[in-house]
């Protein structure tokens, strides 16, 4: 099954394959990331059958659907954190930059440079806060010396809306914050190489709801710089942050459409049921 | 059919007897337990103390024609009889070291016999009438007491059990658990690291994992086997030195350390380990920068208690030589030396009475050692602990 299963033709012909069945005009389109043909295997079954999605640059796309539906693995596939699983195996072209990232011959490391991770769980480094950030740009050799490095951090932190926050403590642990805060230091950890993508895992559903308003908030904010590709339960979240919405089923995208046009207007009946919380 | 209290507090007293029970009975087996180990305690207290302090008696060395070839020509003939034969054999050395001695006298307080020692501690001793009625009146002197025994603490092994010592045996196990350290700790921790953090789980990792385990169980003395045909007759080591027994011991820590090694980096959290993934380690750079600063308290832990287990090992150095009278300190790797253990069961063989306390006296020092070394890898993990 491809991805306009029944289509409601809201914008006259069929979109091509991969393309949002319709558009938002105030977006960017600039093309991030092609996933064409996308299959992946856990073991035996198969996780992922076949998806087709262009991602473009400098918006939030959103990735709803069921528990199990395949949206964490889809994410995972863009930065090869699957590659960590001895099981998996993986099929199709995902191509950024004109380069396959899903080819052996793609080091993997060089990949995360450019597509960065934050996690459902906050997990920063059992370090200071200064040190979580300061790592991985001193290990990129992005920074060389010391006041540069004490530049990048503060950018960091700045730009994750926690510098006011914690510039009195940066050389505490950086497991001492609050749930909310770690996020966001995760999340200052992850620009901090300057990457081009972020790819957030349910970035939320471990906070609190004024937390949650903070990170989206963010979120808002940082798709000026990074595109953002972020898996949600919470359809609000994805209604109030993200440019478009893609909806997956059992492994496949139903449905790749404009967030707008996705809430107020599914093309098809699967997209509709979920987001009006029938199933799900 | 409802139940009504009654029925459910008749049923439930026969569970809470039950089980009232089994609090005691277990209760019971602590208590046995902790009663031993007091009984072990306050007997190895009790023998082994003793051997802290020695009689020491305070003569006047003459210095004379006969003292430069019969040490003993130099004191008094009652008092030479109680002073001990290290000390007279001492005498013509000294008078060759420095011959401007020769004709003065001097007074000094010098190490008793055994007899002596075991006399005034109270113990069995076959010293005469006489020489009992000397000891008392050299008491009532006041030149003769029993003092601490710094001798045992600076001296190596001797035949005479009030000259004997356990430095070399220290310096011994010292050495011997500096190179199974050093052979053990790095080959360990390299192991686990890459059965954990590298190797496909296949099954030739299995096999490897399966014996890594066994390993662990094997009787001490093959080790000791293993050592004897390779390390001494294949390879040639000099046997007896603190370079055989430590690489021997190092073959039997390994797996402890390994074992442990795996159960500290599994415990070690992977949304750590993804966080790292995600900033674009590698995954080398996992392992060096985040995983193992996680696991160093466990491996350290592992280790040590892996090393005192090492330490209080006799059977497989026994195959190797190192059970042997070794009465200099050794300060080489491959100058033959013995251990603590080694050394207690030396004195547990002797046949003088005297020995006994010194026995005892190194099972305490043996004790102390590995109570701190214990205590130390508690204070290590409690300090370091993390919770997440």
């Amino acid at each position: 099954m491809n991805m306009q299963a029944a289509p409601r033709q809201t914008l006259g012909a069929a979109p091509e394959v991969g393309q949002p069945h319709t558009r938002n005009e105030a977006a960017c389109h600039d093309l991030s990331i092609r996933v064409r043909d996308l299959k992946l295997w856990y073991g035996e079954s198969q996780a992922l059958k076949g998806l087709n999605i262009d991602l473009f640059q400098k918006n939030v796309t959103a990735l709803i659907g069921p528990s199990g539906c395949g949206k964490s693995t889809f994410l995972r596939c863009l930065n090869r954190m699957n590659d960590l699983i001895p099981s998996v195996r993986v099929e199709g072209l995902v191509e950024m930059d004109g380069h396959d990232v899903n080819q052996t011959k793609m080091d993997e490391v060089a990949l995360r440079r450019r597509v960065g991770m934050v996690f459902q769980k906050p997990n920063p480094f059992p370090k200071s806060i200064y040190e979580n950030i300061a790592y991985a740009p001193r290990m990129h050799d992005l920074v060389s010396r010391k006041p540069e490095q004490d530049e990048l951090v503060e950018k960091a932190l700045r730009d994750a809306g926690l510098w006011e926050e914690v510039k009195d403590k940066l050389h505490q642990p950086g497991t001492s914050l609050s749930g909310g805060q770690q996020q966001r230091l995760c999340i200052a950890r992850a620009i901090a190489v300057q990457p081009d993508v972020i790819l957030m895992d349910e970035p939320t559903s471990a906070l609190d709801p004024i937390s949650t308003a903070t990170i989206e908030d963010l979120m808002d904010r940082l798709k000026e710089q990074f595109t953002i590709i972020t898996v949600t339960h919470n359809m609000q979240q994805a209604a109030r942050v993200a440019d478009y919405t893609a909806f997956f089923h059992l492994g496949e995208i139903i449905e790749y459409n404009d967030t707008k046009t996705m809430f107020a207007n599914p093309a098809t009946k699967k997209a509709e049921d979920y987001i009006t919380g029938r199933y799900g | 059919m409802s139940h009504t209290f009654d029925d459910i507090s008749a049923q439930l007293k026969r569970r809470h007897r039950r089980s009232a029970r089994l609090k005691w009975i277990s209760m019971g087996a602590l208590g046995l337990a902790g009663l031993f180990l007091v009984l072990f305690f306050a007997d190895m207290l009790v023998k082994g103390l003793p051997a802290f302090q020695q009689a020491q008696i305070q003569v006047e060395i003459d210095y004379n024609e006969d003292a430069q070839r019969m040490g003993r020509a130099a004191l008094d003939p009652d008092e030479s009889r109680l002073v001990s034969r290290t000390f007279e054999r001492l005498i013509p050395v000294e008078l060759r070291e420095n011959p401007e001695l020769l004709g003065t006298t001097e007074t000094r307080w010098v190490l008793a016999d055994s007899e002596v020692d075991q006399y005034l501690k109270g113990h069995r001793h076959k010293l005469s009438d006489d020489q009992q009625a000397t000891v008392d009146a050299l008491v009532e002197q006041g030149r003769a007491a029993l003092k601490f025994n710094t001798n045992f603490f600076t001296t190596g092994d001797s035949k005479m059990p009030e000259a004997s010592g356990i430095l070399s045996a220290v310096m011994g196990t010292v050495m011997t658990m500096l190179v199974t350290l050093a052979i053990s700790f790095p080959i360990g921790v390299m192991t686990a690291v890459y059965l954990e953090e590298f190797a496909p789980d296949n099954r030739l990792t299995q096999l490897i994992e399966i014996n890594i385990n066994n390993l662990a169980a094997i009787p001490s003395i093959l080790f000791g086997l293993l050592g004897l045909a390779i390390f001494i007759n294949f390879f040639g080591v000099p046997r007896s030195t603190p370079l055989v027994g430590g690489m021997t011991l190092a073959l039997m820590t390994l797996p402890v350390i390994i074992i442990a090694t795996r159960t500290a980096l599994r415990s070690v959290p992977d949304s750590i380990r993804h966080a790292a993934f995600g900033v674009g380690c590698s995954r080398w750079q996992v392992v060096r920068d985040h995983v193992l600063p996680l696991a160093m308290p466990g491996i350290m832990t592992g280790s040590i208690i892996g090393l005192a287990q090492a330490m209080g090992e006799t059977a497989p150095l026994i195959i190797v030589g190192m059970v042997a009278f070794i009465p200099d300190v050794g300060a080489s790797f491959t100058e033959a030396a013995t251990v603590l253990p080694a050394q207690i069961f030396t004195w547990a063989g002797e046949p003088e009475k005297a020995f006994v306390e010194k026995t005892a006296g190194g099972i305490l020092v043996l004790l102390a050692i590995l109570i701190f070394l214990n205590a130390s890898a508690v204070i290590l993990r409690k300090k370091f602990e993390r919770r997440w």
